[in-house]
């Protein structure tokens, strides 16, 4: 189906009902419950988790496949933010032209950065392409503010031209961002008992997005083109004593990872117009970097895992104060109540940067492979104990 | 012509701290091929370094002032520094005067055993592993120490002052027969600028003419070859990382007076260090310590009115852009060596 | 498709009821109730959203402790603090209009983009029918944009840049602090008394919006009393060294150096200025001097020694004698330990606005809070007599202008105030052209 088969169609669809099903998946506890403060399933953490997917997943096909490691990545985001929200500016609210003018951007704007980029490798590269972006980064916060707005971030205003659209919205603001009429911002809600499930347009749109996205690069590692690229990987010189020149081809995969970059910031401004600086910032290369190791750099499904780890933990952890930490162990006698409490907030709220610094480690030391190498281990333990037990049924002799 | 002599005495100042700071990482990075992004975090821990000897001499007996009052109308509390009374308040003040300088002597083990406790304990088990790992776990780690430090210190900067004989500046003018005020710099900038030179020189020299640094520099040649020859390279390795510590620590220290510290110092520093250890040529130490001079020297003259008028912004991006010309006329940076970590 | 998407919601629905679930399924479209976040329990949500990591940490800690003492008070619980100084009379310490108020927390990051994340979590998952807080104008532009288009109140945290309530000003936002412009105003005369109106300043300014709105502000003024402007020099944001920016400065012929930074940026600059020794430098015959327009007390104890005389302005020090101050600093302190800092004191006075503003409207509507708090006149919260202004959602009071300390008593002491500023000498025109060029807009109630 689909020109993909075997495994890769079992994981595209798994992907495809994890996605559409995610408002459920992320919402698994009461509302009332005390751990309703893990629920991830309401639009907007939905959508980062995606978009930061789409992202992710297109770093990987350059650094997955080529090796080499871009680290201003973010620039092609920033652009692709900027570009969305000036249509929504001059043209209409839709989102359509947005999306489509800002992979467009992005990609040419990679391809210029990719060309002088790839004449140098390794490191000399990585230090080029994070070069290229923290000058977009300091240009575009101070004297590029007239397109930017700078600090601020670029955002509507009611005397946008729109010349499609309407400048302004019948109730008197500023129109929201749509599909063909359909607002990316209307949300659904599902009450089922103590349940609440939140259906939101703009999350279809970004999970509809994802899975084009995936499928694309499903049929990029397939095909001869990333087996060419695996070859750079693999080795180089090699390649190029044969009398191929590989720069077409490691260009070609730069200019789609940024586009795919584009892509996700036309859709974080679909979703929520405003584009900020901050976008750009070499953090922000580094994160989509962090995303891709942590998930298993190279897989297929890895980045996207990687990209909502590093975003739960983002939006989740740093929301639990002490009151809430209060709430939960409020059942312990007071003193002990008050040394969880005290022990636990170094690791929650604003220290929430401290247990992502904790997982990486611990992740990167004990998983080599990333996220996917502890899901295959997870799979092959269930399975091993399976066969194991299956076989020692048989053999009544433990196979080792 | 003036403004020119003075942006040269700039540039050599911030050269000095960019050398000094990408020395220590240049070590780990551009010779043992450890993406090291938790160098950051130890330059910030050498200026906590500072910060804590401060903390430590002024920690005080609290006495109730028997008139005035605090903010909430309870009797005022005079804090007087044990060491004051230890030492007689003149000596005490002068310890306490004296606290970044002091910090030197504590900074040195103290940042010699993280590094080599940071080699033995994580970095060691990752020689071999991808740079996309090793940036991963060090990047970790310094999330974790900065946020260890934040903990404990707070996010606000702490002002470190140096001792009270280097305030004020030196007027280099009045010296070459110029008018008074013209050409000044600040004596602590100075000194910042010949402790660079001394530190940059002694790791030099302890490379260049002692046997175990022989013995380093060729295992960075050929690991392997030296490992055949019966040579304990990792233990050698291990002490480079603690040097390497070290080095970045004192850079701390002694920059801690220039901008009070915070506990997100060192992730500012940590994408230029990077930049001017790459532009230096990986592999090579003298061509880091070029680098920053150079780069020091380039964005201060960017950031001079004349030139700034020129190109607006051109002082936000000359070091990218200084970057991008140098990698793109020399494949290997200023001084690289063939071979490390391009591919 | 919206058409689509629902159906798909009850298809599910009713396959998971048909499954045996015997919970009763209600669907509601978001556009049920007659506002955003209509609170219907007991208790209503208010979401503080301030920065918890990077430079402004500390500054975010200490606005969510105001913003618990300020939860406390309207629940009733300890002293009540400006409860009993406030003007207002419509809280009752039992809530808001009856309901406990409950509180959620976030990290802005001091990032338009993670504020903005931060507070849609807050609307979106927790039911926060208020947004507050925040420690940079940039934050502040984008949070009260986001609270503009959802449909709930935004109550500005510290935010000075002249666009919060200039041309980014938005019918659902409020300011109480103060801005760029009545900073300039307030230090001008204060500026001609102490050093005189024959004076050449040099500015080096932050190279980001509110970095130049102050310049700008501070400029206008300062000419107004008889200053020139040598030179104005745009500093990067990231920059952590100033030398280079501060070296010429001696040699400019200017006598007055004016750091146009706030936060980190101002404390490197400030250090590396007197690091330089321009303070103890004579130009054209006058005692060389600098002044950073915009202070804090977490400022003042990041700069240390090099604070001492350096003049500047405040929205408010925990120092003033009125009753309501007192009685903040005494609940605050006793809770905490230490004296409240102006960014505790302008969010803790934001949330009992809202809070007063909802009891007077009867409602948690938005509009009809905007309504209460446009143009309402109160007293009590600590800056004497207030005026929020209809036009423009800007509070109008007294500003401090102050200095740094020359030998404080304790290190709550680093700065002291020189003057207070009446409210009529900062007040200006709402088509002043620094604040011209955009628009209130209609009030949103969201849904």
């Amino acid at each position: 189906m689909l020109g993909i088969k075997g495994k890769d169609l079992t994981l595209l669809c798994v992907v495809a009902v994890l996605a559409l099903c995610a408002p459920f998946i992320l919402n698994p506890f009461p509302q009332s419950s005390a751990m309703a403060q893990f629920n991830a399933g309401y639009p907007d953490l939905m959508q980062r988790f995606v978009i930061f997917g789409i992202f992710a997943v297109g770093f990987n096909i350059l650094f997955g496949l080529t090796g080499y490691l871009s680290f201003g990545h973010a620039a092609f985001l920033g652009v692709g933010s900027y570009s969305a929200v000036w249509m929504f500016k001059l043209l209409s609210m839709n989102v359509i032209p947005a999306i489509i003018l800002s992979v467009i951007v992005a990609g040419l704007f990679a391809l210029v950065i990719g060309f002088v980029s790839l004449r140098r490798s390794g490191i000399y590269f990585s230090i080029l392409t994070l070069a290229f972006a923290q000058m977009s980064f300091n240009l575009a916060y101070s004297v590029l503010t007239p397109i930017t707005n700078g600090e601020t971030g670029l955002q509507l205003s009611l005397d946008d031209p729109r010349i499609f659209g309407t400048s302004v919205s019948d109730t008197g603001g500023i129109p929201v961002t749509s599909l063909f009429g359909m607002e990316m911002r209307e949300t659904s809600t599902l009450s089922l008992g103590d349940w609440s499930f939140q259906f939101s347009n703009g999350y279809y749109l970004c999970a509809v997005l994802l899975l084009v996205s995936f499928y694309i690069s499903i049929r990029i590692f397939r095909s001869p083109f990333g087996l060419m690229l695996r070859a750079v990987k693999s080795n180089q010189t090699r390649l190029n004593y044969t009398g191929l020149n590989t720069r077409p081809y490691t260009l070609a995969a730069f200019v789609i990872s940024g586009m795919y970059a584009g892509l996700a910031g036309g859709l974080l401004a679909s979703m929520d117009p405003l584009a900020g600086a901050e976008r750009m910032q070499w953090t922000a290369s580094g994160e989509v970097v962090l995303m891709t190791i942590l998930g298993g750099a190279g897989t297929l499904i890895g980045p996207v895992l990687g990209a909502g780890f590093i975003k739960y933990f983002e939006n989740i952890f740093s929301k639990i104060n002490d009151n809430v930490l209060h709430q939960w162990f409020g059942g312990l006698p007071e003193g002990l109540e008050n040394a969880v409490v005290w022990f636990t907030e170094h690791f929650v709220g604003s220290g929430w940067n401290l247990t992502l610094g904790l997982l990486f480690m611990l992740v990167v030391t004990f998983l080599p492979g990333g996220l996917v190498e502890g899901g295959t281990r997870i799979g092959r333990l269930i399975r091993g104990k399976s066969k194991r037990a299956e076989k020692k049924a048989a053999q009544s002799k433990p196979a080792e | 012509m003036e403004a020119i002599l003075l942006q040269v005495l700039n540039g050599l100042d911030k050269g000095s701290a960019y050398a000094l700071i990408a020395l220590g990482l240049t070590l780990i990075f551009g010779t043992l091929g450890v993406v090291n992004f938790a160098h950051g975090a130890l330059f910030m821990i050498g200026a906590f370094c500072a910060v804590t000897v401060q903390k430590v001499l002024t920690l005080s007996k609290i006495t109730l002032d028997p008139v005035k009052t605090d903010f909430l109308g309870n009797p005022l509390q005079i804090k007087t520094p044990y060491v004051e009374g230890w030492f007689g308040p003149e000596f005490g003040a002068a310890l306490i005067d004296w606290s970044v300088p002091l910090a030197i002597l504590f900074a040195i083990p103290i940042m010699l055993v993280i590094g080599v406790v940071m080699e033995r304990g994580l970095i060691k088990h990752f020689y071999r592993r991808p740079h996309a790992d090793q940036i991963l776990v060090t990047f970790g780690l310094a999330i974790v120490l900065q946020e260890l430090i934040k903990h404990y210190f707070g996010a606000n900067q702490i002002a470190t002052p140096a001792p009270d004989v280097f305030r004020g500046s030196f007027d280099f003018g009045a010296m070459m027969g110029m008018d008074p005020n013209v050409v000044i710099y600040p004596y602590w900038r100075l000194v910042y600028f010949a402790f660079a030179a001394v530190i940059i020189g002694a790791v030099f020299a302890f490379l260049q003419f002692t046997t175990f640094g022989m013995v380093v520099r060729a295992g960075m040649a050929d690991r392997e070859t030296v490992g055949l020859l019966g040579i304990n390279i990792d233990k050698r390795f291990t002490i480079m990382f603690g040097l390497a510590a070290a080095v970045a620590g004192m850079a701390g220290v002694m920059y801690a007076p220039i901008n009070s510290p915070n506990y997100h110092i060192g992730m500012d520093f940590l994408v230029l260090s990077f930049v001017v250890v790459v532009v230096g040529g990986m592999g090579s130490l003298p061509g880091a310590v070029l680098a920053g001079f150079l780069l020091g020297i380039l964005e201060s003259f960017a950031s001079m009115n004349e030139i700034k008028s020129l190109i607006p912004g051109i002082d936000q991006i000359i070091i990218y852009l200084a970057a991008i010309i140098i990698l793109l006329t020399r494949p290997r940076g200023l001084m690289g060596r063939k071979g490390v970590m391009e591919d | 498709m919206s058409k689509l998407l629902t159906r798909r919601g009850l298809l599910k629905s009713g396959a998971v009821g048909g499954a045996g679930l015997a919970l009763p399924t209600i669907f509601t479209a978001s556009s049920a109730s007659a506002f955003t976040n209509e609170p219907t329990g007991g208790t209503v949500t208010l979401g503080f959203n301030v920065p918890q990591s990077g430079p402004y940490a500390d500054e975010g800690a200490d606005e969510l402790r105001a913003y618990e003492l300020a939860v406390e008070h309207l629940n009733g619980e300890g002293d009540g603090g400006m409860l009993n100084t406030f003007s207002s009379k419509a809280l009752g310490g039992n809530g808001i209009m009856g309901k406990k108020v409950a509180y959620v927390t976030g990290d802005t990051q001091t990032k338009s983009d993670a504020a903005r994340a931060s507070a849609k979590s807050m609307i979106e998952k927790d039911g926060a029918i208020m947004i507050t807080g925040g420690s940079s104008s940039g934050v502040a532009v984008a949070v009260q944009g986001l609270c503009q288009e959802a449909g709930v109140i935004f109550m500005a945290g510290l935010t000075h840049s002249n666009d919060t309530t200039g041309k980014d000003k938005k019918a659902n936002g409020f300011r109480h602090f103060f801005n760029a412009y009545m900073s300039a105003a307030a230090l001008a005369p204060v500026l001609e008394k102490l050093y005189g109106s024959d004076r050449a300043a040099y500015h080096l300014t932050a190279d980001y919006t509110w970095g130049w709105t102050q310049q700008e502000s501070i400029q206008a003024a300062t000419e107004a009393i008889g200053w020139r402007t040598v030179n104005n020099v745009l500093t990067p944001l990231a920059a952590t060294d100033f030398s280079s920016y501060i070296a010429p400065v001696l040699n400019s012929g200017a006598d007055v150096l004016v750091l146009n930074h706030y936060g980190g940026n101002m404390v490197n600059s400030l250090t590396n200025a007197v690091q330089f020794g321009l303070r103890e430098k004579q130009v054209n015959g006058k005692n060389f001097e600098i002044v950073v327009p915009l202070y804090s007390e977490l400022m003042a104890k990041g700069a240390g020694q090099n604070i001492k005389g350096i003049v500047g302005s405040q929205n408010w020090d925990w120092k003033l004698g009125d009753e309501g101050t007192a009685a903040f600093v005494k609940s605050f302190g006793t809770k905490y330990g230490f004296p409240p800092s102006q960014a505790a004191q302008t969010c803790y006075a934001q949330t009992m606005l809202y809070a007063d503003a909802v009891e007077r409207a009867g409602s948690f509507n938005p509009c009809a809070v905007g309504e209460a708090l446009a143009g309402f006149e109160f007293d009590g919260l600590g800056n004497g007599k207030t005026l929020y202004r209809a036009d423009d959602h800007q509070c109008f009071k007294d500003v401090l202008v102050v200095k740094g300390a020359e030998d404080p008593q304790d290190e709550f002491h680093l700065v002291e105030i020189v003057e207070v500023t009446p409210v009529a000498q900062v007040t200006y025109d709402p088509e002043h052209p620094m604040f011209a060029g955009g628009a209130l807009g209609e009030c949103n109630p969201g849904a």
